[in-house]
């Protein structure tokens, strides 16, 4: 197996009293998809701010390509190639769907903040081959038509789908999705379980996958971690975790076991 | 050329014609006007800071005041040196002016750095605070610095600022501005406003946009001062207190913030109508509080925001 492109090591995080993550150990390969679960208040969450420098870890490391991240701010974590979506909604809800996945290229742009001014022809070469990868970007998922609109007047799933869009602007290694199917409907969870797989294949994505809906977890990913109380409880391959005693008792007295059972 | 360089260029030649006709206006007129554009240029660059990016700033007439001391302390001390008695030719003149207001513009865009560097970590009430502070502070300094007229201010400023002056950096300024927005760098600082988390979660370094909007903030808050200060000829700390911060706040707010146009109009409205209020005499004030009051009941958004109120966020 080749060295993980994302590697956590013992990392532990706690906010006054409670430890919400605790010597939590993770590898996320290049190519790789992996699911990470949980009941509610798991610390799944905190693990992708953990890892995008949101917190920084009480204890423990977090490498990526080899470099300790440690120290660095969040977007200079972004810029080393980790992007993320939010369990809640974040879009920019001033901005259009266009330049909400614009202000995404800033980490590629070749000309500087002075081009703006000048806007010669630099500038406006640069302005349009940015234009037209975010066309591109939208066009891939069929947000293309709603271009000028604002980004908070788009339906919900379609909100959860630009903000995904938002993070391959920034040509990300590695892609964190924070329960990317809350609140869609069944054929829309379709859609994204095809649309996941699709993406990665064609951007050479690693996807650490946070999400509730059992159907899209065990269709997409290749291995899943499961986290309870801040802790590791059980790794391994889908029908491994669905089988798995522990996993089943910690989602106990949760309608997640009624899924878990039901696949 | 260029769209923006265009509209620049037909501006500044506009206001090159018009300044041509000052000597036949009303000098009360020319007063208002020149009012206006000075306004007009602390309201557009502070919408930059308060709109755009959403940083709640109190301290523009602190920034304007640097400018203004500085420019005026630029051409009081140079103009008799190098022009003598006769006031030297209208070119020299306007050189020396050029001069002392990007001298100005650059130490209050210096002080801005010095002020916005640690404060810009503050968020919303917090930083208003400590940029009101920061405005009193520079204004008790002028206050003490006797070299600088201390409480009584500087006088006998040389009269540099024509009409074209005013006209020319007020397009200038709406130029440097709408062309930073109207880029992709630019969304930057309405990304920073609407969701910094999400902005820095996309690779915005959040804290050098900030920096950024209050420098160039500040920078034309001290070219809009050092015109104000060779206008009127005469300046005194007490002319830049937060009253005058409070001031241009309201011109953006009422302009509906980050609406370059709207504040722009709205930065002419409120210059004018404590002047269409003039025979009212002493209850001016009073009707002009509460034409503001009504205003920003009746439009939050913005007078001159046409859109729908935004949703909120989720
Ligand atoms: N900034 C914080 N301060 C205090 N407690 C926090 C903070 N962030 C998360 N927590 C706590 O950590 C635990 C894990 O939360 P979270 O990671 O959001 O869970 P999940 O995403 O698995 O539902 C919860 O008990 C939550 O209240
Ligand atoms: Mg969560």
């Amino acid at each position: 197996m080749p060295a993980p492109l994302l590697q956590l090591a013992q990392v532990t995080i706690r906010f006054g009293g409670l430890t919400a993550v605790n010597g939590f150990d993770l590898a996320v390969c290049e190519d790789e998809l992996v699911g990470l679960i949980g009941p509610n208040g798991a610390g799944k969450t905190t693990v992708f701010n953990l890892i995008t420098g949101v917190y920084p870890p009480s204890e423990g490391t977090v490498t990526f390509g080899g470099g300790d991240l440690a120290g660095l701010r969040v977007d200079e974590i972004a810029a080393c190639g980790i992007t993320r979506t939010f369990q809640n909604i974040r879009l920019f809800g001033s901005l259009s769907v266009f330049d909400n996945v614009r202000v995404a290229c800033n980490l590629h742009r070749a000309t500087g903040p002075a081009h703006t001014l000048l806007r010669l022809g630099a500038f406006r070469a640069d302005e349009a081959a940015i234009a037209r990868r975010i066309e591109e970007l939208l066009d891939l998922f069929n947000l293309r038509r709603f271009r000028d609109a604002p980004a908070k007047s788009l339906p919900y799933g379609e909100q959860r789908r630009l903000e995904i869009v938002r993070c391959l602007a920034t040509k990300p290694k590695l892609l964190l999705l924070d329960e990317p199917a809350a609140g869609m409907n069944a054929t829309e969870k379709v859609e994204l379980v095809r649309l996941i797989q699709q993406v990665q294949k064609q951007f050479k994505l690693s996807i650490l996958l946070v999400e509730h809906s059992m159907k899209v977890v065990m269709g997409v990913c290749q291995r899943i971690t499961v986290l309870d109380y801040g802790m590791k409880i059980a790794e391994g391959d889908p029908a491994a975790i669905q089988r798995n005693p522990k996993v089943i008792e910690a989602y106990l007295g949760e309608d997640h076991q009624k899924s878990l059972a039901h696949h | 050329m260029p769209r923006p360089h265009l509209a620049l260029l037909i501006a500044l030649l506009t206001a090159f014609a018009i300044s041509q006709f000052s000597d036949h206006f009303n000098p009360y007129y020319l007063d208002v006007l020149a009012g206006i554009g000075i306004n007009v240029i602390l309201a557009v660059s502070l919408n930059l800071v308060n709109g755009y990016t959403g940083q709640f700033s109190l301290g523009h007439a602190g920034f304007m005041s640097v400018g203004a001391y500085l420019s005026a302390a630029v051409t009081l001390f140079f103009a008799p040196r190098l022009f003598g008695s006769d006031g030297g030719t209208a070119v020299q003149q306007g050189v020396l002016f050029l001069a002392a207001l990007l001298v100005g513009g650059l130490c209050a865009a210096v002080a801005g750095l010095v002020v916005g560097v640690p404060s810009l970590r503050l968020k919303g009430d917090y930083l208003a605070l400590v940029t009101l502070g920061f405005g009193e502070i520079i204004r008790v300094t002028f206050q003490n610095v006797e070299k600088l007229g201390g409480a009584l201010g500087l006088n006998a400023i040389p009269p540099y600022t024509t009409l074209f002056w005013v006209l020319a950096f007020a397009a200038v300024t709406i130029f440097i501005i709408t062309c930073l927005v109207n880029s992709t760098y630019g969304r930057g600082f309405i990304a920073t406003h609407d969701d910094e988390i999400a902005a820095e979660a996309v690779g915005l370094n959040t804290t050098r946009y900030k920096i950024v909007a209050f420098v160039v903030g500040a920078f034309f808050a001290g070219i809009a001062g050092g015109l104000y200060a060779h206008f009127k000829t005469t300046i005194t700390p007490g002319g830049f207190d937060f009253t005058k911060s409070i001031e241009i706040v309201v011109m953006v707010i009422l302009g509906g913030m980050g609406n370059t146009l709207g504040v722009i109009l709205a930065a002419v409205l409120l210059t004018l109508l404590p002047e269409v209020l003039r025979p009212v005499a002493e209850y001016r004030m009073i009707l002009y509080s509460f034409l503001l009051i009504v205003l920003m009941i009746a439009r939050p958004q913005g007078l001159f925001a046409f859109k729908l109120p935004k949703a909120r966020s989720t």
